[in-house]
């Protein structure tokens, strides 16, 4: 009997150790399986990218298509670069984020003070739903409301608010969560020093949390860092360096999707993505830094 | 219960008729009146969800952000009422300290014990603060141990460290009563000790009122204890009395481990 009993348990016992290998082999192909993509991309675009990367790509602004296809004739690299880009694509985040910042994280310190209120409720759930907005469906509202009326023409504030009510959802979330983690006790000790509420949060509360808005706010521009079609209906191009906010403005994505339209340009699509995923990379990398160092 | 308040003299703070409730009609804490006397410790016991807490809280009007709970009754501190006092003024004259130690994460030591002053915008001279920061310290045995870690953050401290922070940031702003509410439930017997003797040091200066789950710790270290039970101040007075022989029938069963 005894003996019986063991060659069953050995044998489930087995079983068992298969079962769990197999979910083991399961685990790490399917993980390979999401980690490639990125793996991939990143490969594909040093590889046809890296060739163009130099100073002038940073600092001068693209060659008009003739100039490339006599560089392309000669089988000499495309001259100039994007800086139009960079600098359009800098000027209307810094915009987006002054628009969005102050009033993402107002609304995030609102929901975290007023949890179960109907308001707040309403808020919480508008800014979710404004976080499914198709971006094409921001670039429209942004032209109607700046392109249309303010600024009288396409221009980067266009192209930054249509950004920073994309960024908005996700400063909110961040900033509501990032509060929602700091303790009540943390709360209650400057409240029985008798330090007034509004103080509490601005001086207790949002230093203790910084590093989860920062966080957050770092994501949020990496986020909409990429963004090309609200862009095309806001700030539209330019092929010069534009600092003004009422006038059209370049932006690295809008600069990809042009070179991919003409035959000649072609080859700076690589090293165009290479620069935008290698900011995207590291504001990302930052943000997990920050992070990880607060913890 | 009127005996209980007859007893002491020049009372330090006088509880009156007292009550607390966080829905309409039930009441946390029911008409508790009570004299608080001058440079003792004064220990509130009783079992889970008694009222304890409630009350600590109520006294330095800690329920006044929560617009549910509702408080009634008078609250004298060294003669002057509080009740409608400006609550910088009043929380400079009872601080607290909580269950779990609890100084601001992004502060050194040095801002953890002036943050009383720092974050309500009072400006010192740099010599008052290096003042403050010392006599504090040294009121809760601590300068020793961090005098030359000022400026390291106070959250490395260990667990009973930084409850004795916790204990320095109340008195940096010297005042009349200390409100403790289970200050040692979160730490081992040593750091316990150490608190323990240092409450009875302190009441050479301040009042300290301590909710303690623990009651050996009420018969060690308070000169006064209450006992209370649902919401009600059940019985008061001298802690010996009181453990050696109880008036009230819920008293003795609960100090005999009855229940609670
Ligand atoms: N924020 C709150 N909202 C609603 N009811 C509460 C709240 N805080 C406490 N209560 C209720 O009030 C009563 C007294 O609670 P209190 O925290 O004062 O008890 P306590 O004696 O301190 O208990 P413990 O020993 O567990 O800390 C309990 O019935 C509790 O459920
Ligand atoms: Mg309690």
């Amino acid at each position: 009997m005894k003996y019986q009993h063991k060659q069953i348990a050995k044998s489930k016992l087995k079983s068992r150790t298969i079962k769990d290998k197999a979910i083991r082999v399961l685990v790490v192909l399917l993980s390979v399986v999401t980690i490639s993509p990125i793996v991939l991309i990143i490969f594909k675009l040093i590889e046809k990218g890296y060739k163009q990367i130099s100073l002038d790509f940073i600092l001068k602004t693209p060659p008009n298509s003739y100039e490339a296809m006599t560089a392309l004739a000669n089988g000499e690299l495309i001259p100039g670069g994007i800086a139009n880009g960079i600098t359009g694509t800098l000027l209307m985040m810094v915009v987006a984020a002054v628009m969005a910042i102050p009033v993402g994280v107002v609304t995030g310190i609102y929901l975290y003070e007023n949890p179960g209120k109907f308001m707040a409720n309403l808020t919480r759930n508008i800014s979710d739903i404004l976080q499914g907005v198709p971006s094409i469906v921001l670039g429209l509202i942004a032209y109607i409301w700046v392109v249309k009326s303010i600024t009288n023409g396409y221009s980067a504030l266009a192209g930054s608010v249509s950004l920073a009510i994309m960024m908005l959802p996700m400063i909110v979330r961040s900033t509501e969560e990032t509060l929602k983690m700091i303790p009540v006790t943390i709360k209650e000790a400057a409240l029985a020093l008798g330090v007034p509420y509004y103080k509490v949060i601005l001086k207790v509360l949002i230093p203790t949390g910084f590093s989860g808005l920062l966080t957050g706010i770092l994501l949020g521009i990496s986020r909409v860092l990429g963004e090309t079609a609200p862009l095309m209906l806001t700030a539209l191009g330019s092929t010069i360096i534009n600092l003004n906010i009422t006038k059209p403005t370049s932006a690295v994505p809008l600069l990809i999707w042009e070179f991919y339209n003409d035959p000649n340009m072609v080859g700076l699509i690589w090293s165009s993505s290479l620069l935008l995923m290698a900011i995207v990379l590291s504001l990302n990398l930052i943000s997990k830094q920050i992070a990880a160092r607060t913890k | 219960m009127n005996d209980n308040i007859k007893q002491i003299k020049d009372p330090v703070l006088s509880i009156r008729n007292l009550s607390v409730s966080y829905d309409k009609g039930k009441y946390a804490v029911k008409d508790v009146s009570v004299d608080i006397k001058r440079n003792s410790v004064t220990a509130i016991m009783g079992p889970s969800g008694c009222g304890k807490s409630t009350l600590l809280r109520a006294i330095n009007r800690m329920h006044e952000l929560y617009e549910n709970i509702e408080t009634t009754g008078t609250l004298i501190l060294n003669g002057k009422d509080i009740t409608n006092m400006p609550t910088i003024q009043l929380r400079r004259m009872a601080g607290m300290v909580f269950q779990r130690p609890n100084p601001f994460p992004t502060m050194s030591i040095y801002d953890n014990v002036i943050a009383g002053y720092k974050l309500n915008g009072i400006s010192l001279k740099r010599s008052e603060k290096d003042e403050i920061v010392e006599r504090s310290l040294r009121d809760v045995t601590l300068w020793d141990e961090v005098k030359d870690t000022l400026y390291k953050k106070g959250t490395f401290l260990s667990g009973g460290q930084q409850q004795r922070l916790c204990i320095a940031r109340a008195l940096a702003f010297d005042p009349e009563v200390i409100l403790l509410d289970e200050p040692t439930s979160a730490l081992d017997p040593i750091a316990t000790a150490k608190i323990e003797d240092l409450l009875v040091t302190l009441k050479e200066n301040y009042t300290i009122i301590l909710v303690t789950h623990n009651m050996s710790q009420a018969a060690r270290i308070s000169d006064y204890s209450m006992f209370m039970y649902l919401g009600e101040l059940v019985e008061y007075g001298k802690t010996k009395d009181m453990f050696t022989k109880p008036r009230d029938r819920r008293t003795e069963e609960y100090l005999t481990g009855k229940f609670g």
